[in-house]
């Protein structure tokens, strides 16, 4: 690979986010035709909400690192110098900055697309996506363009950034650390540890955005293990809580304006749907987590939604 | 013999005194961790995150991301057995510098199976860019903190609390990947780490009353296990080999020495002395020692048993030697 010339979009500035959720939908469909499988729910649900953060709430810098994806450089060991992280994908480390942690890693594919369409990556780096030897993983790990922490093990992110957020407010920084999670993590009992530590040491500068679709690999949450009442779980748990349409670019951004006088963890919850923008996805349900496209009828029915959905942005 | 109250507790404050990097981390046993003297020194560098190892582990790793040093201070089945997946993933994959000290090792507490360490060297073998240090004296629980802070990667640490035997010279720190050489010989080599070390300095000096000849080293890095003074005693052994541990002889300092032996094709015969494929059960640290065949008498018959000798050395005999100070044995002395 490598010698590929980056066709960078250097335009980001104009963006909307609707432009950007959209072609980022289009983008995972786009993929999951090409590569007969992807993680397409997800981008559905969560498109709206990471271009709201890229776009409107977080405080980065511009990306530092290479447009094409470096290659696997080996794990992180005492004698590996060579290893990295995704991190300078979402800019550089500064005081005033803020620091991006992406927790449901399976979520990659759909951050790849949007680091795409924000000109942060080249739209090649997704011909190396699951490829041997290539950082643009199935399942995104610290080398991943985006991603800081390993985060696959769920729950465990949001600890991680517990103590980053800790280390820069002992270093006077006034950059927060902002947490995408997924719903079916709140299943895990790290999530609700992590949360009586964060309001416990009054870690004000995090900010926690939840897609809450509703969907875990088995199922509807409803009925494999449900979370509700969410909201009153997290308040009861200290944090300041926001229940939003998770598609409504200006309900999620005014949810996450920071009151730099806060002592608690913010917390968003977007309520989202796994078929926005694919309508065509429901009669999948409610087997949305990993969606493979039947051949024949089906896979021509969406090769020709995505052509629809093509000429409509153009 | 001298024993020392508690030295972790002051050792900490004074070694982290001029140390901003060092944070300590709790979770719920900061006095029964002695790590109260750190506390009340500097508040502003210590946390207490509750009982919840899981996120304790993940706030560490996030510190360490940023630079800092934590110290986490708990019971070592609470930082390896129950947040397992969280040490791997959220610190030894990324080969942050988190410290790990690990209170009551094995059989150390009458606080009985659930607070009983017996497989923590085992597991924590398992994970890659880890490094593992058991402390078995005063001079090494005052000289840890030095080696585990140089390391460029995660850090275990099998610590002791409470009143703590002098075994070894206080100018003689623990050094990273070096055995003690306690003693040689040519019939046997006894290898021993933490506790089980004092045990074996008891048998050994009535042993070699007894004419056998017998080299002891005293092991504190479980991991890595390269130390070539190992390899070096252990050829010599003509009977064959004795390792004696306060852990499970599964994945522990015996099978670490199985492993050097056939890797090296050293072709010796061993026997490992520690918990037998068991759990034990809450009871005095003695009293332990004895039922699960881990104390002086027990080394005493697995001499015997390799040399093919029949040794008529009594409990009380061993129970009344008295320990010196170990000194460091001269670097030129054959092995």
């Amino acid at each position: 690979m490598a010698q590929l010339s980056p066709t960078i979009n250097t335009t980001s500035a104009a963006l909307t986010v609707p432009q950007v959720a959209a072609a980022v939908r289009r983008r995972v469909l786009e993929h999951t035709l090409k590569h007969n499988g992807g993680y397409l729910s997800q981008a559905c649900s969560s498109a709206e909400i990471l271009a709201t953060l890229y776009l409107r709430v977080m405080r980065l810098g511009a990306s530092t690192a290479p447009a094409l994806p470096r290659r696997f450089a080996g794990v992180p060991a005492a004698n590996n110098p060579h290893a990295f992280t995704g991190a300078g994908y979402n800019g550089a480390k500064a005081p005033d900055l803020d620091r991006f942690i992406f927790s449901p890693v399976h979520y990659a594919l759909v951050l790849y697309s949007l680091l795409i369409e924000l000109g942060r990556l080249a739209p090649e780096a997704l011909d190396e996506f699951n490829q041997d030897g290539s950082t643009v993983e199935l399942i995104g790990a610290e080398h991943s363009p985006g991603h800081e922490v390993t985060a696959g093990s769920l729950a465990q992110a949001l600890s991680q950034a517990g103590g980053i957020a800790l280390a820069r407010r002992l270093r006077g920084e006034s950059g927060r650390v902002w947490v995408f999670m997924s719903d079916g993590e709140c299943q895990e009992g790290q999530t609700w540890e992590a949360l009586a530590a964060l309001a416990q040491h009054r870690l004000g500068n995090v900010g926690i955005v939840i897609d809450a679709n509703a969907q875990q690999c088995d199922g509807p949450m409803a009925q494999v293990m449900s979370i509700e009442p969410l909201a009153a779980r997290l308040r009861a748990f200290g944090a300041e809580v926001h229940e939003v349409d998770g598609h409504d670019p200006d309900a999620l951004e005014m949810a996450a304006t920071f009151n730099a006088a806060r002592t608690c963890p913010l917390v968003v919850i977007a309520r989202t749907d796994p078929c926005r923008g694919l309508e065509r996805l429901r009669e999948r349900a409610p087997k949305l987590h990993y969606v493979r496209f039947k051949p024949g009828a089906e896979y021509d029915t969406y090769q020709r939604l995505l052509a629809e959905l093509t000429a409509e942005a153009n | 013999m001298d024993t020392v109250q508690s030295p972790h507790r002051a050792n900490l404050v004074r070694w982290a005194q001029a140390r901003p990097e060092v944070l300590v981390l709790t979770a719920d046993l900061t006095a029964s961790c002695e790590a109260d003297g750190f506390r009340d020194a500097y508040p502003e560098r210590y946390f207490a995150l509750g009982m919840a190892e899981q996120n304790l582990l993940g706030f560490a790793a996030g510190l360490a991301r940023e630079g800092f040093t934590p110290y986490l201070h708990t019971f070592a089945v609470f930082l390896t057995r129950r947040p397992f997946d969280q040490l791997a993933m959220s610190i030894a994959y990324p080969n942050l510098p988190v410290r790990l000290i690990g209170f009551l090792p094995g059989i150390t507490t009458a606080g009985g199976v659930t607070h009983q360490a017996i497989d923590d060297i085992g597991l924590l073998r398992l994970l890659p860019n880890m490094t593992i240090l058991e402390c078995g004296d005063a001079t090494e629980v005052e000289s840890v903190l030095d080696v585990a802070q140089a390391i460029n990667g995660p850090v275990y640490v099998r610590m002791l609390r409470g009143e703590v035997p002098r075994l070894f010279a206080a100018d003689a720190p623990l050094q990273l990947n070096q055995a003690r050489v306690l003693s040689s010989g040519t019939d046997v080599v006894v290898i021993s780490s933490g506790i089980c070390t004092e045990e074996a300095l008891r048998a050994t000096q009535v042993l070699r009353e007894h004419g056998i000849s017998i080299a002891h080293l005293h092991v504190s890095t479980l991991k890595p296990f390269t130390d070539p003074q190992l390899s070096t005693a252990i050829a010599a052994a003509r009977y064959g080999v004795i390792t004696l541990e306060n852990h499970s002889i599964s994945g522990g300092l015996g099978s670490a020495v199985a492993e050097v032996i056939a890797e090296q094709g050293l072709g010796k015969r061993l026997i490992r002395l520690g918990l037998r494929d068991t759990y034990a059960h809450g009871a005095s640290r003695q009293y332990l020692l004895r039922e699960y065949q881990l104390d002086a008498l027990a080394l005493v018959e697995a001499v015997a048993m390799l040399t093919k000798t029949t040794l008529n050395i009594t409990e009380d005999q061993l129970t009344a030697t008295r320990l010196e100070t170990q000194r460091p044995i001269e670097k030129t002395e054959d092995l």
